[in-house]
C-alpha cells in the first residue's frame, strides 16, 4: 500500500498499450471494468500512442524521448496512469526520468508522471486496496511472471491474490515461472531460434502443471507464447490476467478460432 | 584466443542443435541456480553484503590510482614485482620475458580468464614452452583444444562421456566413465607436472592493497600447487581487482562462493604475499604480478564504470536464459553471457560485436543476482544506443524505428494506421483466429503463428461506446 491517502474517486488515465490497442481490445475493457469496480474514474485520452520502448531498447534514444514527451503531456493531468502491461509501465516508471537527464524541466515532469504510473494489477491491490474480484472462470491456470513487471515493478503476489478469488479457478504454479519466455520485444524476431527455444522451455514447464490455461500480464509475451502453442497445435488457452479477473474470458482465447 | 563474436548468429543456431551441449547445459540449473538461491536464503545479511560489496568497489574505482600505488608498494616491500600491461600484447611480452629469464621449459597454469584475454597460452606455446592447465575444467578443454565456455566452469559444455573419450585418447589408458575415477586419473597425470614446472601462472581474484597479497579461490587446490612448487610465480589479474583491506576481502569472500556455486566458501582460499622468505618451508623464489588494463581504464569515469565492479562469479550467465540456451562458445570470445556481452564490445571494440548486446531480452534476471549489483541490462542498452549513434544498427531496423516514430508522434495518423492494420490482419485470418504467415514478415512466423486481432482497435471501440472522455 502507498502511504498517501487515495482520493475517493481518483481520475485514472488508462494507457492503451500499442499491442493491446491493436491486438486485444478486450484487455482494455477488462482493465476499465476492474478500475471502475475499484472506484476509479477511467478516461482513455485519444492523444496517446506508444510509450517509446521500442526505440529505447533498440538504441533510438531521441525517438524514445519524443514519444515520452508526448505521453507525459497526454497523461500528466490525471491522478494516476495505469496500463495492463508491466513492460510499458516499467518504461514510464523507471526509464522516463533518465531520458531527460539534461533537461531539468522535463525531468521533473517525467519524475512526477513516473511516481503515479502503475501496472494494472499492482495498482488495484497496492493502491486501491482491492483484495478480491467478482468473477468466475472454470479451469486450471498457470501464471507466467513477465520479466519487467516482476523485476522492475515487483508484480508477483498481486495477480495471484486476485486470481485466488475467482470462483472455479485453480492455480498451479509452474517450474521457473520467473524465467523469461523469450519474447523480449524485437528480440523475438531478431533471434527467432533462441526465442523459440526459450518459449519451448517455458511451455514445457507450463504443460507439466497440467493447466488448461496460461495467464500473464504482458500481451507481448502472451502473443509470443500463444503463437507458439497454436503452431504446435496445443489446446492450451492463453488470456491476459485482466480478462479473467473481469469475467471477460468467455470469448476466444488468443489465437483461438471464433466460437 | 580467436575472436569469433562476428559469427554469433550462426554459432548460436548451431549450439541450439548440438545435443551434447544441450544436455550439458540442462545440468547447470540444478548445479548453480538452485544452490545459489539456497545459499542466499540461508544468509540473512546476504542482500546487505551485496550493497556493501558494491560500495567498496565503487570507492576503489573512484580512487583506483591511489589503491594501485598502495598495492604496488606493498608487493614491492614483500619482495615481489608489479608489472602494468596496457594491452594483451604488452602482457604477453612481459610474461614471455619473465619465463625466458627463468629458463623455463614447462609452465603450469591455474585458471585465469585474464590470461585468456591476453592470449597467453598460444603465445607461450608458440615460443616453445609446454603449458599445462591444472584446473580440471581448463585441463579438459586444453585436451579438446577449445576455449572456455564459462568463466568459472570452463568445460561446462562437455558431457561426462565426452570427457571420458578425451582422457582415454590423451592418457593412453583404458576408458573410464566414473566421475571419481576420471578426476583421479587427471590428478595423477597432473601431479608430476607440478613438480617439474619452472613457472606457475595463476589468476588473482582479489589484490589486497594493505598487504600486497593476491588471493585466489579454487575448489581443487590446483592453484596452491601451481604457485608454491614452481620457482617463479606469476599472477595475472586486471587493474580493477584491487581492494583496500583484508576486512574488505572478507565481504567479497562471503558473497563470491555463494553467488558462483552456492557454496558457503570455496574449498581453498589462498593468499600469496611476495616470494618465499627466509625460513619459509615452501614458495616460489620470484613473485610477479602482471596487471592488465586492456581498455579498463577507459571505462573509468564513463557510463560503463559499473562494469568494473565485476568479481567474475558467473552468476549472471548461470541465470541468463539466452546463455542457458546457447552456451558460452556462441559469444565468440573470452567472456560469455551478460557480463561478456557488455565487456566484449568495450574491450574488443564495436566492430564484430553487434549481436552481443542485442541478443538479450532485457529480462533482468542477471541484474537481480549480480553480487555487486551491476545494472547489466542498462549497460547492454547503453551499448545499443552507442551502436545506433555510430550508425551500426541495421538499415532496415533503423528505417522501421524512424517510421514508427514518425507515425507515433502523430496520434491521428497512428490510430488510423492501427485501424487499417487490424482490419487487414483480421480479414486475412478469416475467423481462424490466427495467421500462419505474414507478408513482410520480420521473423515472427518462422516458429509461431500470429494470434489475429479481432478487427477493431480498443480506442475506436471505446470511443464508440463511451465517447471521447
Ligand atoms: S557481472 Fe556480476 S554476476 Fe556477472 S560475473 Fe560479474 S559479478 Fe558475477
Amino acid at each position: 500500500m502507498t502511504d498517501t491517502p487515495v482520493k475517493p474517486r481518483p481520475r485514472v488515465g488508462l494507457f492503451a498499450t500499442c499491442l493491446m490497442n491493436a491486438m486485444r481490445p478486450s484487455i482494455g475493457f477488462a482493465s476499465a471494468k476492474l478500475l471502475e469496480d475499484a472506484g476509479c474514474h477511467v478516461s482513455v485520452p485519444a492523444a496517446q500512442t506508444c510509450c517509446g520502448q521500442p526505440g529505447l531498447n533498440s538504441g533510438d534514444e531521441d525517438g524514445a524521448r519524443a514519444l515520452a514527451k508526448q505521453l507525459i503531456e497526454a497523461f500528466e493531468d490525471f491522478d494516476y496512469v495505469v496500463g495492463p502491461s508491466g513492460s510499458c509501465m516499467a518504461t514510464i516508471r523507471h526509464d522516463y526520468p533518465g531520458l531527460f537527464a539534461d533537461m531539468a524541466d522535463w525531468r521533473k515532469r517525467a519524475e512526477a508522471l513516473a511516481a503515479k504510473s502503475y501496472e494494472l494489477l499492482s495498482f488495484l491491490t497496492d493502491v486501491m486496496g482491492v483484495t478480491e474480484v467478482d468473477a468466475e472462470y472454470h479451469g486450471t491456470i498457470t501464471y507466467h511472471d513477465s520479466c519487467s513487471g516482476l523485476r522492475s515493478l515487483g508484480v508477483k503476489g498481486q495477480p495471484r491474490q486476485l486470481l485466488g478469488s475467482v470462483k472455479g479457478l485453480t492455480i498451479k504454479e509452474m517450474e521457473d515461472t520467473d524465467v523469461c519466455c523469450g519474447f523480449g520485444g524485437t528480440f523475438c524476431v531478431k533471434y527467432p531460434e533462441i526465442s523459440e527455444k526459450m518459449a519451448d522451455d517455458k511451455l514445457r514447464n507450463a504443460a507439466e502443471t497440467g493447466a488448461d490455461t496460461l495467464l500473464g500480464g504482458d500481451l507481448g509475451c502472451l502473443l509470443h507464447l500463444a503463437g507458439r502453442l497454436r503452431r504446435k497445435g496445443s489446446p492450451v488457452r492463453v488470456y491476459h490476467t485482466a480478462e479473467v479477473l473481469a469475467g471477460l474470458a468467455d470469448g476466444p482465447s488468443l489465437g483461438e478460432e471464433n466460437r | 584466443m580467436e575472436f569469433r563474436s562476428p559469427e554469433f548468429k550462426t554459432r548460436a543456431v548451431h549450439a541450439l542443435h548440438d545435443a551434447n551441449l544441450q544436455k550439458a547445459l540442462s545440468n547447470t540449473k540444478a548445479g548453480f541456480v538452485v544452490k545459489r538461491a539456497q545459499a542466499a536464503e540461508a544468509m540473512p545479511e546476504f542482500e546487505a553484503l551485496r550493497d556493501t560489496a558494491a560500495e567498496i568497489k565503487n570507492h576503489v574505482l573512484n580512487n583506483l590510482d591511489h589503491y594501485l600505488e598502495k598495492y604496488e608498494a606493498a608487493v614491492t616491500a614483500a619482495g615481489g614485482h608489479v608489472h602494468y600491461a596496457t594491452d594483451a600484447e604488452d602482457a604477453r611480452r612481459i610474461i614471455l620475458g619473465i619465463c625466458k629469464k627463468a629458463g623455463a621449459r614447462r609452465i603450469t597454469k591455474g585458471k585465469s580468464m585474464v590470461s585468456e584475454e591476453m592470449g597467453l597460452n598460444e603465445a607461450l606455446i608458440a615460443d616453445g614452452y609446454e603449458v599445462v592447465e591444472t584446473d580440471l575444467g581448463e585441463y579438459i578443454i586444453q585436451l579438446a583444444d577449445e576455449p572456455p565456455s564459462h568463466i568459472i566452469a570452463p568445460a561446462i559444455h562437455k558431457t561426462k562421456d565426452q570427457v571420458a573419450d578425451l582422457f582415454a585418447a590423451a592418457h593412453h589408458k583404458p576408458r573410464k566413465t566414473d566421475r571419481a575415477e576420471l578426476v583421479a586419473e587427471a590428478r595423477e597425470v597432473l601431479r608430476e607436472k607440478y613438480f617439474t614446472a619452472e613457472v606457475g601462472i595463476t589468476g588473482g581474484n582479489f589484490l589486497v592493497a594493505e598487504t600486497g597479497s593476491s588471493v585466489i579461490v579454487t575448489n581443487e587446490g590446483n592453484g596452491d600447487l601451481t604457485q608454491t612448487l614452481a620457482k617463479v610465480h606469476i599472477v595475472t589479474s586486471g587493474i580493477e581487482r584491487v581492494i583496500p583491506t583484508l576486512d574488505d576481502l572478507s565481504v567479497f569472500l562471503r558473497i563470491l562462493a555463494r553467488s558462483a556455486t552456492g557454496q558457503e566458501t570455496e574449498s581453498y582460499t589462498t593468499f600469496s604475499t611476495g616470494p618465499r622468505r627466509e625460513g619459509d618451508v615452501d614458495g616460489p623464489e620470484e613473485y610477479h604480478v602482471v596487471l592488465l588494463d586492456n581498455g579498463r581504464s577507459k571505462m573509468l569515469g564513463s557510463r560503463f564504470q559499473d562494469m568494473l565492479r565485476c568479481i567474475r562469479c558467473g552468476a549472471c550467465m548461470n541465470h541468463c536464459p539466452v546463455y542457458g540456451s546457447i552456451g558460452g562458445h556462441a559469444y565468440g570470445w573470452v567472456y560469455p553471457g551478460p557480463m561478456g556481452s557488455v565487456l566484449t564490445p568495450l574491450i574488443k571494440g564495436m566492430d564484430g560485436t553487434y549481436d552481443l548486446p542485442n541478443a538479450c531480452t532485457l529480462n533482468g534476471r542477471c541484474k537481480s543476482v549480480c553480487p555487486v549489483r551491476i545494472p547489466l541490462p542498462d549497460l547492454l542498452r547503453e551499448i545499443r544506443h552507442n551502436q545506433f549513434r555510430k550508425d551500426m544498427t541495421p538499415k532496415r531496423q533503423k528505417q522501421a524505428l524512424k517510421l514508427w516514430r514518425y507515425v507515433a508522434e502523430r496520434p491521428k495518423l497512428y490510430h488510423f494506421a492501427e485501424r487499417i492494420g487490424v482490419r487487414i490482419l483480421a480479414s486475412m485470418a478469416g475467423g481462424k483466429g490466427k495467421l500462419r504467415s505474414l507478408p513482410f514478415d520480420p521473423g515472427w512466423t518462422g516458429a509461431r503463428d500470429l494470434p489475429a486481432p479481432t478487427g477493431r482497435t480498443f480506442l475506436e471501440l471505446w470511443q464508440a461506446k463511451r465517447g471521447d472522455q
